[in-house]
């Protein structure tokens, strides 16, 4: 909280076109992310997490209206374009749920992994080439140079997210947007391809904003976890304390709800309702509320501010009197 | 790869007996003539099985799925087949229901073969009265132009000599039983959420009246409030019917939640079993114990295998670097 | 929760245009206007005898190749007929050949997909080879065969395209039904006991439809054409009856003598009616490939 932010998102609002009418999927979205720091962004469908990314990469669809200022440093991310959108984006790397989707099928690995190399930064293909078969080791993928020859295909999905995390890291990002990278990978590889992320981010000093629907994930290795609901921030939290002290009923029922692999629970507390994009929920009012069981006539009056509480944020109007029994609620 | 390291049979045998889903432990029948016993267990001579799997193989080709796995599942309970991508736990799932013809080993449920085709009509829906199956995505298992009321419908219909007003009761009774409520039982696919699809799948698979439900990643594909809901459904249903499942997952957290027994598979074969907090509280197997070691808790540190140094060339490396060319 | 990219997934797009009305309103101008020329072309096939002026039959051979005068908009052809009442009256026989031919070949063509998706495996490879030897063979080469065989005519004509047409037909929709056995709702049903004569006529063919539609409707184009250049040579519908293949052909000494209308006026329902057809089919191929992902 000394140093400035390395990367700043203020009332971040997004409409998009759905059926010829703009509908919101992110309302007033504020979060900042220090240099070196490693923020989760947890929700369910239609949280806005991933459109959030999104935003900040400028990867929005065609058609999207934007309010609201995200900036990098000291550079208004929003105004960008052309050589200065690309470095940019050489600053900011994104890492995708579904490599297999975000590669040419028909290019080798190679060359997809120095291209920004090449063409952005101006390294020359021999010296781009080292670089990438370096990055590769560091990774964790041995035979790097043969690696450098094959296609995406030859590959299994494990082995190739780990291409996409050397190829973010090539450029010397400083900070790295990771949307569900680990989702569709298997449990054992998981673990693996985020303790990559993870050493090479302490290494390389990198900040992180790890967008996941898993709540146990992001606490396990982020600093801060940031929750939204209906696209809006709801909670913002020491990752330490999310499950031992949440300050927002929905983080404390999303905990709650997913069942303990300790223990078998007589019932789990599933929330009622389902979650709802931002655009489905109510607009002038807690989004929460309609699955609330702490809901209040108040909770209807207005959207509720984020709430500044014992360093973290919380966007419940009750949350001074709920503290402590939301974690009892749930044990 | 020498054999007795691609199965690690845990040495004493004998005192996992306790693990074993039935008593005997004394391995396979002779005739069976694999050597790999880490998974033996025929089923007990007394108890009547629901579900009783002997020896079974599934070979795509070069590739073995399915190697050798025997088990059974007692009335009443239910047990989880836990395993990763390429475990052969979603080929165990299709051999069970006829969608997969086994290469070798046998299937029997409810006290009938089912490890040959069916030979008549009659019987191919004898068998869909005895094993039913939801699978994961909720989006591509039902019918985009049916609704849920007349999916459930054709079912009845085809199990069932029942008339109109008889099917109408029964389709009521299930869409209730799932959770849904009149309008979203005549509404189509589209028009429902992720979850309550999976809920119609659940109710078109009960309206067989099965003996067993397999539920194929079933949840996995839910938002995490929703998941709770249907695994609520899913313990509500057992309490009211005598229905076992048979619940494939990768999820711990979930398989603790559902299940009573479980065996763990890995790359085909059967490593482990036994009560589903056993297996999970006190995993005894090297791959078992990586499965619940990778699973994200608070105050978890991922860590990378290779670090850790592990003897020669761990088999896992090169089930993920599958697809290189051998060169 | 995978792909939850905020813009949900199914469930907003949910109001998809049902019923054909909807669908027709998709298509955009070209594909309305593509209708309304057809929805035209089949009344008039149905009814234009009866709104026909004068009689399409009367020869009047004082009258030959005489432009438009009087009541007789279009003028006389080669025989000295009413050229408006003979473009009317032949609609029927220029329509229903290609319809005979749609049909003929979608029904085959739909079946045999079917079967070779439903089955897989040899019964598959062995469909798929022999549609592979039945596109050798040209259409309008078959029906010369056939009306050598079986005499001039329309129906030998038909039949002929309509074979030839079936493994195009065939070829498109196994896909589709392919893609369609591989959904897990059919494994379930299979599961389930149900036989697969059931599935694939209550799950799989009706979740084809749309494709099916589309690749009819291009094919219509296509079969009159064929059609009218088999008139043309005097292998499909045969004079006196009023066809416009057959207007082109008898009425070609009109274009040497310097009386291009009747000829003409023959050729532009041809063309019109094809390119309606083709611009709707191919609108309504774009949506069922759309729906379908």
């Amino acid at each position: 909280m000394s140093t400035d932010p390395l990367l700043s998102v203020s009332d971040l609002t997004v409409l998009l076109p759905v059926e010829g009418e703009q509908r919101a999927v992110l309302r007033d979205v504020s979060l900042d992310i220090r240099a070196g720091e490693a923020v989760g962004l947890v929700g369910e469908s239609g949280s806005g997490k991933s459109m959030t990314a999104r935003a900040i990469d400028r990867l929005l669809p065609k058609g999207a209206q934007v309010h609201g200022q995200i900036r990098l440093r000291d550079s208004d991310v929003m105004t960008l374009a052309g050589s200065q959108l690309r470095s940019y984006r050489n600053q900011v790397a994104m890492i995708f749920q579904d490599p297999r989707a975000h590669v040419n099928p028909v290019r080798r690995i190679g060359d997809f992994m120095t291209e920004a190399l090449r063409t952005n930064l101006g390294v020359s293909p021999a010296d781009a080439a080292h670089r990438a078969a370096d990055m590769l080791a560091q990774v964790g993928i041995e035979d790097a140079r043969r690696r450098l020859h094959q296609y995406p295909h030859e590959l299994s999905g494990g082995m190739l997210q780990r291409v996409m995390i050397a190829a973010a890291l090539l450029t010397e990002p400083a900070l790295l947007l990771a949307d569900e990278p680990t989702t569709a990978l298997d449990v054992t590889t998981q673990a693996e391809v985020m303790a990559i992320m993870d050493e090479l981010r302490h290494q390389y000093g990198l900040a992180m904003l790890f967008i996941t629907h898993d709540l146990e994930l992001a606490a396990a290795i982020c600093d801060r976890t940031i929750v939204m609901y209906a696209g809006q921030v709801v909670e913002v939290r020491r990752s330490e304390l999310l499950h031992s002290d949440p300050l927002h009923p929905y983080t404390a029922a999303l905990a709650a709800a997913r069942p303990d692999i300790g223990s078998k629970a007589a019932r789990l507390q599933a929330i009622p309702g389902r979650p709802l994009s931002a655009f489905e929920a109510p607009a002038h009012e807690c989004a929460f509320a309609p699955r609330c069981p702490y809901a209040q006539d108040a909770c209807r009056d207005g959207v509720p501010p984020l709430i500044d509480l014992d360093g973290g944020l919380s966007r419940c109007l009750r949350v001074g009197e709920l503290r402590g029994q939301l974690e009892a609620a749930h044990a | 790869m020498p054999e007795n390291e691609s199965v690690p049979v845990p040495a004493p045998a004998a005192d996992r007996d306790p693990r074993l889903l039935t008593a005997d432990a004394t391995g396979h029948p002779a005739a069976a003539g694999a050597s790999r016993a880490a998974a033996g267990g025929s089923p007990g001579a007394g108890s009547v099985s629901v579900l009783e799997v002997k020896s079974l193989r599934k070979e795509f080709g070069d590739l073995v799925a399915v190697d050798d796995a025997t088990f059974s599942i007692e009335p009443g309970r239910s047990l989880a087949i836990v395993g990763e991508s390429g475990s052969g736990k979603t080929t165990i799932a299709r051999m069970l229901v006829g969608l997969e013809r086994a290469t070798r080993g046998t299937i029997t449920a409810c006290g009938r073969d089912r490890s040959r085709p069916a030979r008549s009509a009659r019987d191919r829906r004898r068998r869909g009265r005895e094993i039913q199956i939801v699978f994961q995505d909720p989006y591509t298992s039902l019918d985009p132009r049916q609704t849920a009321e007349r999916a459930v419908d054709e079912i009845l219909r085809l199990h069932h000599g029942w008339e109109a007003d008889r099917r109408q009761a029964r389709i009521e009774q299930l869409i209730e039983l799932v959770g849904l409520d009149s309008r979203q039982a005549r509404a189509l696919p589209r028009a429902l959420s992720g979850g309550q699809r999976q809920r119609v799948a659940i109710a078109r698979a009960l309206a067989a009246e099965p003996q067993i439900l397999i539920l194929d990643e079933s949840v996995a594909a839910l938002d995490v409030s929703i998941q709770a809901q249907v695994l609520n459904l899913l313990a509500d249903i057992r309490d009211e019917t005598t229905v076992s499942y048979i619940l494939i997952s990768h999820d711990l957290a979930v398989v603790r939640q559902l299940t009573d027994d479980a065996i763990v598979m890995h790359r085909g074969k059967l490593v482990e079993r036994g009560l589903t907090a056993q297996v999970l509280d006190d995993p005894q197997h090297p791959y078992t114990q990586r499965l619940r070691a990778s699973v994200p808790r608070p105050g978890w540190k991922p860590t990378r295998r290779q670090l850790v140094p592990a003897g020669p060339a761990d088999p896992e490396d090169k089930a993920e670097q599958k697809g290189e060319p051998v060169d | 929760m995978s792909t939850a990219v905020g813009v949900p997934s199914g469930r907003v797009q949910a109001r998809t245009r049902s019923g054909s009305l909807g669908v027709l309103r998709s298509t955009g101008f070209a594909g309305i206007a593509s209708a309304v020329v057809i929805a035209v072309a089949t009344v008039l096939a149905v009814f234009g005898p009866l709104v026909a002026p004068y009689n399409p039959d009367l020869p009047s051979l004082g009258q030959a190749f005489i432009g438009p005068a009087g009541g007789h908009l279009l003028g006389f052809d080669f025989e000295g007929r009413d050229v408006l009442s003979r473009l009317l009256a032949g609609a029927q026989s220029s329509m229903i050949g290609p319809l005979a031919v749609v049909v003929g070949a979608m029904v085959l063509g739909t079946l045999i997909a079917v079967v070779a998706a439903w089955r897989q495996g040899p019964a598959d490879t062995v469909i798929s080879s022999g549609l592979d030897i039945l596109f050798a063979f040209p259409g309008i080469l078959l029906a010369v065969l056939a009306a050598a065989i079986f005499g001039a005519g329309l129906t030998a004509a038909s039949v002929a395209l309509a074979i030839a047409y079936m493994p195009y037909v065939a070829r498109v929709l196994r896909g589709a039904a392919l893609r369609e056995r591989g959904q897990p709702y059919v494994a379930a049903l299979e599961v389930q006991g149900a036989s697969g004569t059931s599935i694939c006529l209550r799950h799989i063919i009706p979740n084809m439809l749309p494709l099916i539609v589309a690749q009819a409707t291009i094919m219509f184009g296509w079969a009159m054409v064929d059609l009218a250049a088999i008139s043309f040579l005097g292998l499909g519908v045969q004079p006196p009856t009023p066809n416009w293949g057959v207007m082109i052909s008898e009425n070609e000494p009109g274009i040497l003598q310097g009386y291009p209308l009747p000829a003409l006026a023959a050729g532009l329902c041809i063309v019109g009616v094809v390119i309606a057809f083709n611009v709707l089919g191919e609108r309504l191929f774009e949506q069922a490939q759309r729906v379908s992902r």
